[in-house]
């Protein structure tokens, strides 16, 4: 296949156009995970471990949130950051920043969702001994997002792949400008629109061996945990 | 700052329509060993779950030295089935230390004469999760020794362990027994009970209903379901 | 964890240093953008006046829409009787021509409608309703689109109103529209340019050229600060300035695909 080919060869040549969409993209998604995981991790830390009225209706509107369409979350954060719009003065629409913020609200919900059921299983396993040791409630959630340190690493890397995988918010919010705004997902769009098919394929197969590596991190992270820490 | 003596007036416990525990009068003093015995089912864990704070009785109240505050301040608890942080062994017991407010300078030392005194040292670095069963216990034993208690509780700390493995537990219970700590025990081991006890208090379907020195126990059981226990049948009916 | 947080901080100060540059966003179109003209044109344009130009590439329509909204310095479209409509709201400083392409029809090899070599765009799209040949329409309120509406009006027909099965619009780019086209068998309007630098041609062919009404208008017009006063007027003023110069006509008359010249400047004429 020529098309295929020349698609290699692309990749294989480091073309600097080519990386500067790749490096681009991984800084925007890798911005979005931290971002995530700065709110999510705690958030659902502390709705695991903390009873209020209500609760229940939040963990399902979280679990909910998880499946938010991302060219949705793209027009929200749009018309939020639309000069017309209420935060319009930051001027951050079509830029890098806006992606990732566009993103961080996308994985967000997956974080602190997944926390929450992470660290409620681990607590039911360790709310004896931590009561027993006087562990009070901060020092709580510190020590089972510590201990469940594994499996949260697997829920960041599963924002992650989300992130780098999706389209529709980058695409709305950061406009595709060459050069400054467009990543692998939006650039294979465009490519295929102009039926420039070799860049698109190598872009496609560079995204394809960064979502496997993901989840062969994952998996090996899973495999590493049960032998060395058991 | 003291936790005994721990007293129990007429505490019951119930989970939903069920009744675990009833009329539960007890003080726990300074002394020898108490342990409390009975078949499966006599509410022995939830007995002890309840001198250690970790549940409200239903009815009654529990004080310790005369506080009704339920966090534990001399007191520490060593469970049937311990869970091991994700850490090694230093690590968990560290942690122990930690939560125990035992200066950060002190630790180590702490924790390294703990290893030794339950025998752990050689698996210091060992991940807590890959111990064995024994191995366990000792460590859970340790971190409950971490705290400096005054009262030590075990629920049938012994049950899943292999003779050699309850030989070495039963020493370091003795053992903390001879420096004043007083132990708080559940077991349904008779010959256990022989040989570490100082009193017992019978348990039946949620109710005391014995309570005396080990020797007048074992020799002269004053109800029909402590003499069938010991005689060991099953008894069924209440 | 700190490898996130190194990610996020890197972030911030590559995407914070942006702002101190001397940058404006074009509102301008997908076909401009897929002819390649801007790669061509700005550089050159940066290297006059050291000026970043971030080019946002929608239809006209979202184009002056984003201008609307104060998203956008200039917009660059070409959809006269839109841009004017835009200038009388008071959204724009003023417009002025910058340069012309012209549209072709562009029909599959097979040619349904019998319409090949046509200089007679009216007729051609009669043949075409006539025989019911599948058309792809823009359908996004790009310039390209308002064109076609206004070749059909000419033609005296309605096929989007009567909602023709044939007519088939898709909301979507010129370089879509194309791949579409090819796929389906269609026929479809394209701006010369974007069909010279579509890569994956085979199947098309230019069905239809050379009607005077298929004549194509740019226009560059600055957005007014005084409806959005964070726009960067000078700047933008600046862009306005250059490409109806002589100096930046001379370089839109240079892009070159294949040997053959895509824009036709005309500033001032």
């Amino acid at each position: 296949m020529n098309e295929g080919s020349s698609a290699l060869a692309l990749v294989l040549s480091g073309d600097p156009a080519l990386y500067a969409i790749v490096r681009l993209s991984l800084v925007v998604s890798l911005s979005a995970v931290g971002l995530a995981a700065l709110v999510g991790l705690p958030l659902g830390g502390l709705i695991a471990l903390t009873r209020f009225p209500g609760r229940a209706g939040v963990i399902v509107l979280l679990n909910a949130f998880m499946g938010l369409p991302p060219v949705v979350v793209g027009l929200a954060v749009f018309l939020l950051l639309s000069r017309s719009g209420p935060l319009g003065s930051w001027g951050l629409l079509f830029t890098p920043t806006a992606m990732v913020i566009a993103q961080a609200v996308l994985i967000t919900p997956i974080i602190a969702a997944l926390t929450r059921q992470t660290v409620e299983d681990y607590w039911s396993d360790y709310r004896d001994e931590l009561n027993a040791m006087g562990v009070g409630p901060l020092q709580r959630l510190m020590t089972l997002l510590y201990d469940a340190r594994i499996a949260l690493v697997t829920v960041l890397l599963a924002g992650f792949g989300r992130a780098a995988a999706e389209v529709g918010a980058v695409m709305i919010v950061g406009g595709n400008i060459n050069g400054f705004t467009r990543v692998m997902t939006t650039a294979i769009a465009l490519e295929t629109s102009k039926g420039d098919l070799p860049l698109a394929m190598g872009l496609g197969l560079i995204l394809i061996a960064i979502v496997f590596a993901i989840n062969a991190s994952a998996w090996a992270l899973r495999f590493y945990a049960e032998r060395r820490i058991g | 700052m003291s936790d005994l003596p721990i007293t129990l007036s007429n505490v019951s416990y119930r989970v939903g329509e069920t009744s675990i525990l009833r009329d539960v009068n007890l003080v726990v003093r300074t002394g020898g060993p108490t342990f409390v015995v009975g078949p499966n089912g006599s509410g022995k864990s939830t007995f002890l779950r309840l001198a250690m704070g970790l549940i409200e009785p239903t009815t009654g109240t529990i004080d310790w030295a005369g506080s009704r505050d339920p966090a534990p301040r001399r007191r520490a608890m060593v469970f049937q089935q311990p869970v091991m942080l994700r850490r090694s062994v230093m690590g968990n017991l560290l942690y122990a230390l930690e939560q125990a407010g035992v200066e950060k300078s002190l630790r180590h030392r702490h924790c390294e004469e703990l290893l030794q005194k339950v025998g752990l040292s050689d698996l210091a670095d060992r991940p807590a999760r890959r111990l064995s069963g024994g191995e366990r216990q000792k460590l859970a034993f340790a971190r409950a020794l971490a705290r400096s208690p005054e009262v030590l509780i075990l629920d049938e700390p012994t049950a899943s362990l292999d003779p050699s493995a309850t030989f070495a537990l039963e020493r370091l219970i003795a053992q903390a027994a001879s420096e004043g700590i007083k132990i708080l025990m559940a077991s349904h081991d008779l010959g256990q009970v022989r040989r570490l006890a100082g009193d017992v208090v019978f348990l039946h379907r949620g109710q005391i209903l014995e309570s005396a020195p080990v020797q007048d126990f074992l020799a002269q059981p004053r109800t029909a379901q402590a003499s069938a226990f010991l005689r060991g049948d099953l008894i069924m009916e209440d | 964890m700190r490898l996130l947080f190194s990610a996020l901080t890197i972030a911030c100060l590559t995407f914070g240093a942006q702002a101190q540059d001397k940058t404006i966003t074009i509102a301008s179109t997908t076909s401009t953008q897929d002819s390649g003209l801007f790669n061509h044109l700005l550089p050159a344009f940066k290297t006059k006046t050291g000026i970043d130009v971030k080019v946002i590439a929608q239809g006209t329509g979202q184009a002056l829409d984003t201008a609307r909204r104060g998203d956008a310095d200039v917009v660059f479209v070409h959809a006269k009787s839109a841009e004017e409509k835009f200038l009388a709201e008071g959204f724009g400083v003023k417009r002025f021509d910058v340069m012309y392409n012209d549209f072709v029809l562009i029909g599959p090899a097979a040619d349904p409608a019998a319409i090949k070599g046509s200089k007679d765009i009216v007729a051609s799209l009669k043949a075409v309703q006539a025989k019911a040949a599948p058309f792809v329409s823009r359908g996004d309120k790009s310039g390209t689109h308002v064109a076609e509406l206004a070749l059909w009006k000419d033609a005296g027909l309605d096929p989007a109103a009567a909602k023709a099965d044939w007519y088939r619009e898709i909301g979507q780019g010129m370089g879509a529209a194309l791949n579409t086209s090819k796929a389906m068998g269609a026929y479809v309007l394209s701006d010369r340019a974007t069909w010279i630098s579509f890569k994956g041609k085979d199947g098309l062919i230019i069905a239809v050229e050379g009607d005077t009404k298929l004549f194509n208008q740019y226009g560059v017009i600055l957005v007014n600060s005084a409806k959005h006063p964070h726009v960067k007027a000078a700047l933008g003023q600046a862009f306005v300035d250059y490409v109806i110069s002589a100096e930046g006509q001379k370089v839109i008359a240079d892009y070159k695909i294949e040997g053959q010249q895509l824009f036709f400047p005309n500033a001032g004429k």
